[in-house]
């Protein structure tokens, strides 16, 4: 019943410990690893927001791109045409699934000029009866400039503005594109292209493929983009139009619901899959899945979709993500954006802290 | 035979789970610790992986937890230091409140961050907190808060169980092994 007082001493005491210690140090050391902190150079989500905060400044509380926005409430009705390529229940006939949406211009400047780019984006959250959803961020482009993460980064590092100048160093922008070439299609979109006055009138792409998969669990290649049905285009904006689009969606919803179709392309066999910067042929089959419909604005200050992390890979069952590497680099960098900026709310109290009028 | 194993040895069914759970919360916290530093497929399936891994370890610790209520495990060596004793203790008691704790959290600020809470193979979690983001700030700063103690804790338990194994060799270690030996030396 008795035992010993005290251990007797074992043979080779360093050697144990030093077994000791490499066991310890060598898990820590592997999870400082795995954690990023022994390899600064990785591509890190953290990193990718550092940069956006660098290019449009720490604004609490705001999204870290596409700070600038209005929310938007509707609904999709469901043609039914795309329920033999998705088995999702909001492509069913008939169906009508309850979205919460979100206008933006790109860049992480609350207070960036209406006009001052041509870029704008719609971001759609459509919540199934069942629960499940589908978050999806689109964009006025048809084709994004960069393929890859660690480009989008370098473009982002490129285009910083020089702390001198507080613009962009043309120069370093000249030869970041030039070492480029993946980003034509989109030079030569952004070239000619106005900004438009009205987040109304313009068509959106999805940008990233997709696959639906249908019930017997087939899946095709798909891209999306919603085309709008609300009339002429207003006339272009000029660079110094500051603050014109919320309120000009807000005097169009006063009058009727804004309609856009949403069509699915279907990729034919060879076509990227992997790959923003380039778009499938024209004369590829294109399916008229429904119409997205917007009935009212809500200032995004306090709408229903400020505190909404819009992460392109919350997909319902009958949508998976292709193998585009924008897709997780997207979901990661949106995940610590939407840290970030609920960290600040929750500072301020649950209300986006407001910042002195600039 | 029987009568002083189960008094020196754990009772197998916590070894088994010990070491099925050792495993998976190393897992989890390595893939935790992995998703949020990369922006590549990784993040995507890593993430994929940490949900139901979460929830398995859930499981398992509360099954755990009733099997350890009922068996009480073999006594610490007589001669540990009144301090040393309490710091065992306290330790392991902590480590099954965070095995509890940090699934809880994760599955909690999932739900106060509006996300649907996918275990994947379409098994979808209901809501434990409502879509708040003053909420989700709080619980996101402390699952990682707590992973970190948690890892911290592991490290400890492990240069402990080391100890006692390689140093001390008191039997301590022994008792969560698979085979019991002639009496420790």
């Amino acid at each position: 019943m008795n035992e010993p007082t005290a251990p007797p001493r074992p043979p080779f005491p360093l050697a144990r410990w030093t077994l000791i210690a490499l066991a310890v140090g060598g898990l820590a050391g592997a999870f400082a690893y795995v954690a990023g902190y022994l390899d600064p150079q990785r591509l890190t989500p953290a990193r990718v927001v550092d940069q956006l905060q660098a290019n449009g400044g720490v604004h609490p509380g705001y999204r870290r791109n596409h700070a600038k926005g209005v929310c938007v409430i509707g609904r999709f009705d469901s043609s039914g045409k795309a329920a033999p390529y998705s088995r999702a229940a909001l492509f069913a006939a008939g169906a009508r699934t309850p979205l919460v949406g979100r206008f933006a211009l790109p860049g992480g400047n609350p207070y960036a000029p209406d006009g001052g780019v041509p870029i704008r984006s719609l971001a759609l959250r459509l919540t199934q009866a069942d629960g499940q959803q589908w978050r999806t961020g689109m964009n006025n482009m048809p084709v994004f400039p960069v393929a890859t993460p660690q480009a989008f980064y370098e473009q982002l590092r490129a285009t910083a503005p020089d702390p001198a100048t507080g613009k962009p160093d043309p120069a370093r922008q000249k030869a970041f594109f030039e070492a480029h070439p993946e980003t034509a299609a989109f030079r030569a979109w952004i070239k000619d292209q106005k900004p438009s006055a009205s987040y109304a009138t313009d068509a959106y792409y999805g940008l990233n493929a997709f696959y639906f998969v249908g019930a017997d669990g087939a899946r095709h290649a798909v891209r999306w983009q919603v085309e709008p049905d609300n009339g002429a285009a207003a006339a272009p904006l000029g660079a110094q139009d500051v603050n014109t689009l919320a309120a000009e969606l807000e005097r169009r919803l006063n009058q009727a619901p804004l309609r856009w179709r949403l069509w699915a392309t279907l990729a034919a066999p060879g076509d990227p899959v992997d790959d923003a910067t380039q778009s499938w042929p024209a004369q590829r089959p294109r399916i008229d899945a429904g119409t997205v419909i917007l009935e009212r604005a809500q200032d995004q200050d306090s709408g229903e979709c400020r505190d909404i992390n819009y992460d392109p890979l919350v997909l319902p069952d009958g949508i998976v993500a292709s193998a585009d590497p924008l897709l997780p680099a997207r979901s990661a960098a949106y995940a610590e954006s939407y840290r970030r900026r609920t960290y600040e709310e929750a500072r301020a109290g649950g209300r986006p802290p407001r910042e002195a009028a600039r | 035979m029987n009568r002083e194993t189960a008094t020196t040895m754990f009772w197998w069914p916590a070894r088994v789970l010990h070491w099925l759970m050792a495993a998976m919360i190393l897992a989890m916290l390595f893939v935790g610790a992995g998703l949020v530093a990369s922006v590549s497929e990784r993040h995507a399936w890593l993430l994929a992986l940490h949900k139901p891994l979460g929830i398995a370890i859930l499981l398992l610790a509360v099954l755990r937890l009733a099997l350890r209520l009922r068996h009480r495990p073999p006594p610490l060596p007589r001669d540990l230091a009144p301090a040393v004793r309490l710091a065992a203790h306290a330790s392991h008691w902590l480590l099954y409140a965070l095995m509890l704790a940090m699934p809880l959290i994760g599955w909690a600020m999932l739900s106060a961050g509006g996300y649907p809470v996918e275990l994947g193979a379409g098994v979808r979690l209901p809501p434990i907190a409502p879509f708040d983001p003053t909420w989700f700030a709080a619980l996101r700063w402390l699952h990682r808060a707590l992973a970190y103690a948690l890892f911290a804790l592991v490290l400890a338990h492990l240069g402990a169980a080391l100890y006692h194994g390689l140093i001390r060799r008191d039997g301590v270690l022994r008792s969560m092994l698979w085979r019991q030996r002639s009496a420790p030396d």
